[in-house]
């Protein structure tokens, strides 16, 4: 049989002998960690990307005519361009380097934001991080503008029934999470994008969790904006994404001014450069945009549904071993999930347990995960998170659970 | 005991445990033995918000010496609450707000007052040397 499928077999053990600090210990422990929603741990051919750009390529982009301003501009294009075909975006000037997923959204935010007026409606959900919350309110104090919040159900599922009442023609927005958090929910953007833009509204998809589980085919979603940061995805920190349709980035004004950005200066009149530098002003973090290429180049190498079926039999392996637990109640339990598993115990705080955690090695993620309203929701004061990636283990998942009883026992 | 004799005797408590959980087991077994704040003193203005906990503190002058009840949710960082108290309460305020807690750093819990901590533990401790500047 022909077939044009490249990825390597799946195999962690290969895998983690890419990732060097997963070989490292922790107060005497084997490390595992479990805090990739957090941040992912990175390959060593990132790292060593890095390592090589500092050491034989530095130089400023776009400006220099000199062998090594060519050559470091060349490779953060190709970065581009790598980044721009995983997502499958038309075009590569679509394709924005940012600082990351917050920076992405707060560039929407204020230019995109800037063509909004009083009484225009933004809508996000209950479920989303702060990053996805704070500037949108900003937006609204500034411009008059009136936020809107889908509700979920107790599983950590959008209220559909409750987004379709809130769409109406004053929407000119709709900016939710793919995949939540602090919940490891998957929502229905398709669905979302296309009812918004049954009415004429954007949608702007945080892609933060997302990017590094599920194939992300932006023509195919449809979606007017797609945000992401490097780090979640085996690439640096400090640099991330922002994809959006060029007829829309066509249409905004610049966010930030400076070097890079502009086409003319003058004292009287300025005119802006094109795409995508109009976005990016200043001296971007070149080496950051480069070793993302390198990262997304890394993860194109595997099968995403392979990676995502081993993520989800962890999930679903670490679920069933906690509710073993008395008082152990898992929070977030929609249909669609990612592999996130956040949970509380009866009478025990979430930062003892991950303080002691800690002490056996173990790497959760404990508190409100950025997401306060929606501890409220659950009138929780936060909760234990084990994110789970492509490598990690099930033995690893019993260690865990071992080093669980043991934490329990001391608490109670 | 002076407040640098109560420093030394938790030093010498601790110093039988040469296990990490061993130490938090301790910590955990004091957090519970104490009842530290009465419910009507956890207000709003006595709240510490860390990120990862919460802490409340209520301070007094009595007699010159300064008074310190504190709490928190977590039980280990109540537990580092009850060795602060022991070690600072009734202590004058000149000494409150001039002693160095040598101790946490030699049992090893210093990662516990770091502000990137964020449980709330290193603003209480800036709290007491605050009030006591005030009272001194």
């Amino acid at each position: 049989m022909i077939t044009d499928d490249i990825s390597i077999p799946f195999d962690v053990s290969r895998i983690r002998t890419d990732f060097p600090t997963l070989h490292r210990t922790v107060n005497g422990k084997d490390l595992i960690y479990f805090d990739n929603g957090a941040t992912s741990q990175k390959p060593k051919v990132v790292i060593d990307a890095i390592t090589e750009y500092y050491t034989n390529n530095n130089a400023n982009i776009h400006r220099g005519v000199h062998f090594l301003s060519q050559l470091a501009t060349a490779q953060y294009e190709d970065a581009r361009i790598i980044i721009q075909k995983y997502i499958n975006a038309p075009l590569s000037e679509e394709v924005l380097f940012t600082k990351g997923t917050t920076d992405s959204i707060n560039l929407v935010a204020n230019s995109l934001g800037e063509l909004f007026t009083e009484g225009d409606e933004i809508i996000i959900s209950a479920m989303e991080h702060h990053s996805n919350i704070v500037p949108w309110q900003m937006l609204c104090e500034r411009k008059g503008c009136i936020l809107k919040v889908i509700p979920i159900n107790e599983a950590g599922e959008l209220i559909m029934d409750e987004f379709d009442k809130l769409l109406s023609t004053k929407t000119k927005l709709v900016s939710i999470t793919h995949i939540s958090n602090t919940l490891g929910t998957i929502n229905p953007i398709e669905e979302i994008i296309e009812k918004t833009h049954n009415i004429g509204g954007y949608v702007l998809i945080d892609g933060a969790q997302s990017i590094q589980h599920i194939k992300i085919d932006v023509q195919a979603l449809d979606c007017d904006f797609f945000a992401f940061s490097a780090h979640k995805v085996f690439g640096p920190t400090g640099i991330g994404i922002l994809y959006g349709k060029k007829e829309i980035l066509d249409q905004m004004p610049p966010y930030q001014g400076g070097g890079d950005m502009i086409a003319k200066v003058t004292f009287e009149k300025t005119t802006y450069n094109e795409l995508p530098h109009k976005f990016e002003a200043g001296t971007p973090n070149i080496s950051g945009g480069i070793c993302l290429g390198t990262a997304i180049s890394y993860l194109s190498e595997f099968d995403l549904g392979a990676i995502h079926a081993h993520e989800t039999e962890l999930a679903n392996y670490a679920e069933e071993k906690l509710l073993e637990f008395d008082g152990l109640r898992i929070i977030g339990t929609a249909e669609k999930k990612t592999s996130v598993v956040s949970f509380v115990v009866d009478g025990i705080h979430p930062f003892d347990l991950g303080t002691l955690l800690d002490k056996q090695g173990i790497a959760v993620r404990t508190g409100h995960h950025c997401t306060q309203p929606l501890m409220e929701f659950y009138q929780i004061p936060g909760t234990v998170r084990a994110s789970f990636a492509f490598y990690n283990t099930k033995e690893e998942i019993d260690v865990f659970i071992r080093a669980m009883k043991r934490s329990l026992n001391m608490l109670r | 005991m002076t407040l640098e004799e109560k420093q030394q005797d938790i030093i010498d408590e601790f110093a039988i445990f040469d296990d990490w959980m061993d130490k938090y087991e301790y910590i955990i077994e004091l957090g519970k033995e104490l009842p530290m704040i009465s419910e009507e003193n956890k207000t709003d203005d006595k709240l510490i918000e860390g990120c990862q906990s919460r802490v409340w503190l209520n301070t007094d002058v009595v007699d010159g010496k300064m008074n310190f009840t504190a709490d928190s949710d977590a039980i280990i960082t109540k537990g580092i609450i009850g060795l602060l108290v022991r070690v600072l309460d009734g202590e004058t305020p000149k000494d409150v707000a001039t002693t160095k807690l040598r101790f946490i750093q030699e049992i090893g819990l210093h990662e516990h007052l770091s502000p990137t901590r964020s449980n709330g533990l290193a603003s209480m401790v800036k709290r007491m040397k605050l009030s006591a500047i005030a009272a001194s």
